[in-house]
């Protein structure tokens, strides 16, 4: 067994705004550590940088800083640890290589996320039919910092050659979307918009344990608890839902189940279900909020037709109300100027925004410059039963390709631009005319 | 180099109230067991390699109950869990082994000449034999926890033992990450070949990480003695044929086992075993002799009878589906085992299957011809 000390590399980041709560980090090689206590009697776990942590207040003995399971992994080689990513083929089996585990498996972050940890369900799913898989999550917001020297050129392949240096816009407000109101009901059947948010503090869904989520679910409850007017609404918690209640979820196509997908699965997201999770809904059924699913929060706006202005504008005012209650309580959602919101997946990162309509595009999906069409215009396709299904009537999932490096307000103009002329084009096929004139340059 | 595990404490600074998982709709052992007092006491311990309450619990946690049988609940992830964790473990055994308590002592008995009779149960009823058990190699971390690399050294040392195996036991190793289509294909016809574990007990308890790696099936070239590498436990060693000579079956279950166990000792890993737990395994229930020797029998009189539960307790078998644990029976042919696996011996154990299925054949056929069977109800063994 080897004795010599190796540094536990949890490196200290920088945040926008000052954190409201407490840090254990540091590294092994001196630094003290300890556990802080927050100010409003709360605890989580931040990194703050050393200019800023000076006038808190240590409370006890410092806490060892190490991770037992991890050092006992550095008694074999990282030869014999090297997971065999032959048959594989995700983002993260495409970047990772010996000489970069060997460099990252000594880190942890301050919650004790591991490298392993990291990389668990791109090892266990070597790929899938349908979709280029990432294969790398994260376990709380550090991750995205030590373990940088993966995820960065992940972010890269994954996010259009998004670079360590570029810069992220948010943009919520929905008067700078143009038009949008009145895509064809004839072909537009739904419109919907969804992101995901995740609460600084606590560690994200693969990691966090029973008494963290419980706290992301007490929070966002007294959060969505005071939204009023269109948004008032009622939180479900899974666990002690009555049938009715069941039910009447499953018809409004709102109710979540535990994941069965084993790239969920095998990250750890599905841990002491359903504690602690639930489903909220405003009255009117537009605008949904999932609670400790795949993220902390997934927010939705959803109604039937073609007015996807309308949806952007309800989810933009939601969550920006959504945002305002969790701040005055002290919390907000972790954001950077760089990666913009943070989420579990690295798919997600950015706007984590995924606008779209269920469209017929019976003649349209059989022409042979369909996937072309949606490439020029920054769109995918899904099948209506969502991410890993097929089409179903020709009625296709159409939405934004990108999440990272756009802002939501030009996202979504993709989606309803790209929709309007993806109609146009329905049409004139249906005629029987040509759509060559129609095809668009590269957005 | 200092002790800790981040995650683990990073977690105290939250309640216990906070972090005690809510069992409420749970039945199994350890929800049966763990309270908000007992996890406050143990939340803050680890093993050596850091394995800690809440890796112990966790799929118990996420697996409330079975609708045939009552499951454990909590792994084991190395040795040493038994110990750090013996608040839990220690009533969860007794709980489940009979009553067994903290200071009894298991007794291990491989010597098939001390087993009589059981070379001729009736083919006629019983189709096959087979006995199985489990078996962990010393100083590496159990299928919950371990480590890409200490699954690999698991596999390397098994293949290297199993590889000198000669005479009838003499065989090959089919590591599943580079089995050909026509090598699965005669595994599966064999009834060899193992999957991915679907079960949630096992895939919330961390065994199915990683697979295939470090995975695999070796068998000998007569088809009648088998080991599992890295699925549930480090091996899995098992016995069997057709027909009912399960005398035979135990024999080479016994040889076969000795002479690995001397090869992996030479090597300096002997298997995990002491004198209260006998050998260790993965999961609580295995512990002791970690031994299944059953029977596939028919028993479509007996099985429709009132008694045949009551049968089966007092003759210390249980019946499970010819699928395995999990399954229903099939036209009336069930898979009886023995029950026990802490407290007795290898021979005793299956002393119970030998002589217990030999009175349920004798059952069978009194009900057959329309005979009673009330003078045959055995007393509680």
């Amino acid at each position: 067994m080897e004795s010599r000390p190796r540094p536990m590399g949890a490196q200290t980041v920088r945040y926008k705004a000052a954190p409201p709560a407490v840090c254990a980090a540091g590294e092994l090689s001196g630094r003290r550590c300890g556990v802080w206590v927050c100010t409003v009697g709360k605890i989580g776990i931040f990194v703050s940088s050393p200019d800023n942590g000076s006038n808190r207040t240590q409370q006890g003995a410092a806490m060892p800083f190490g991770n037992t399971h991890n050092q006992m992994k550095m008694n074999y080689s990282s030869d014999q640890e090297y997971p065999d990513l032959s048959k594989h083929n995700n983002h993260m089996a495409k970047i990772l290589t010996p000489a970069m585990y060997e460099r990252l498996r000594s880190k942890q972050t301050p919650s004790g996320f591991t490298l392993d940890d990291v990389i668990q369900t791109g090892v266990d799913n070597p790929g899938h039919p349908f979709i280029m898989t990432v294969g790398c999550v994260a376990g709380d917001e550090e991750t995205y910092e030590v373990f940088k020297e993966l995820l960065d050129p992940v972010i890269e392949d994954r996010h259009g050659g998004y670079k360590p240096a570029d810069k992220h816009k948010t943009d919520l407000n929905p008067d700078n979307l143009k038009g949008g109101d009145d895509l064809d009901p004839n072909y537009v059947l739904s419109s919907r918009v969804r992101t995901g948010r995740s609460i600084r503090g606590f560690c994200l869904p693969p990691h966090c344990s029973r008494g963290e989520r419980r706290m992301v679910e007490k929070l966002s409850n007294e959060a969505l608890d005071s939204l009023t007017g269109d948004l008032k609404g009622k939180y479900y918690a899974l666990k002690n839902m009555t049938d009715a209640e069941q039910q009447q979820l499953i018809d409004d196509h709102f109710l979540f189940d535990k994941p069965v997908s084993p790239l969920l699965l095998a990250s750890g997201m599905a841990r002491d279900w359903p504690d602690a999770r639930g489903i909220w809904h405003n009255d009117n059924k537009t605008f949904l909020v999932w609670v400790n699913e795949e993220d902390h929060l997934r927010v939705i706006s959803m109604q039937k037709g073609g007015n996807m202005k309308e949806v952007f504008n309800r989810f933009c005012t939601g969550l920006t109300k959504i945002e305002s209650l969790f701040k005055e309580k002290g919390h907000e959602f972790m954001w950077n100027e760089h990666l913009g919101y943070v989420l579990t997946c690295p798919s997600n990162l950015g706007t984590g925004l995924r606008a779209g309509v269920h469209m017929k595009l019976p003649n349209m999906s059989k022409h042979a410059k369909f996937e072309e069409v949606l490439k020029r215009l920054r769109l995918q396709k899904r099948g209506t039963g969502g991410v890993d299904t097929a089409a179903v009537g020709g009625v296709f999932d159409i939405s934004n390709a990108d999440r990272l490096g756009f802002s939501e307000v030009e996202l979504v103009q993709m989606v309803v631009d790209g929709v309007k002329l993806l109609t146009e084009m329905e049409k004139r096929l249906e005629k029987g005319q040509s759509i060559d004139d129609l095809m668009p340059a590269q957005k | 180099m200092p002790f800790g595990n981040t995650h683990n404490n990073f977690k105290l600074n939250y309640s216990v109230e906070e972090e005690f998982p809510d069992l409420s709709k749970h039945n199994n052992h350890m929800a049966k067991i763990l309270t908000k007092e007992l996890y406050g006491k143990m939340r803050d311990k680890q093993t050596p390699t850091g394995f800690t309450l809440d890796d112990v619990i966790q799929t118990g946690v996420d697996n409330p109950g079975h609708p045939f049988i009552m499951t454990v609940g909590c792994v084991a992830g190395d040795e040493e869990s038994y110990e750090v964790f013996k608040d839990l473990f220690d009533p969860v055994i007794s709980d489940r082994h009979g009553g067994y308590k903290p200071t009894d002592k298991h007794k291990t008995d491989l010597n098939f000449e001390n087993l009589k009779g059981g070379d001729d149960l009736d083919p006629n009823y019983v189709l096959s034999s087979r006995v199985r058990t489990g078996r962990s190699i010393k100083g590496y971390s159990l299928p919950p926890h371990n480590s890409r690399g200490e699954r690999r050294c698991i596999e390397k040392l098994a293949v290297e033992a199993l590889a000198s195996l000669d005479g009838e036991f003499k065989g090959k190793y089919y590591p599943l990450r580079s089995m050909t289509d026509a090598e699965q294909e005669q595994l599966i016809s064999d009834h060899f070949l193992f999957d991915k574990p679907v079960s949630p007990l096992l895939t919330c308890a961390g065994m199915a990480r990683d697979w295939p790696d470090g995975r695999g099936i070796w068998h000998n070239d007569n088809k009648t003695f088998l080991v599992w590498v890295n699925e549930e436990d480090h091996l899995r060693v098992i016995s069997m044929q057709k027909g009912g000579n399960m005398r035979e079956v135990f024999r080479r279950f016994c040889v076969g086992l000795q002479k690995i166990e001397e090869i992996f000792k030479k090597h300096n890993h002997g298997f995990m075993w002491n004198e209260h737990l006998g050998y260790i395994l993965t999961c609580p229930s295995n512990l002791g002799t970690g031994l299944r020797g059953g029977v596939h029998v028919k028993l479509p009189k007996l099985s429709t009878h009132p008694k045949f539960e009551e049968i089966l307790t007092r003759l210390r078998l249980q019946k499970r589906g010819t699928g395995g644990v999990d399954t229903a029976s099939v036209g009336g042919v069930f898979d009886i085992s023995n029950a026990d696996r802490l407290g007795s011996s290898e021979v005793d154990q299956v002393q119970l299957v030998v002589d217990g299925v030999k009175l349920m054949v004798e059952m069978e056929k009194k009900l057959e011809k329309g005979e009673a069977i009330d003078s045959m109800i055995p007393a509680q063994k």
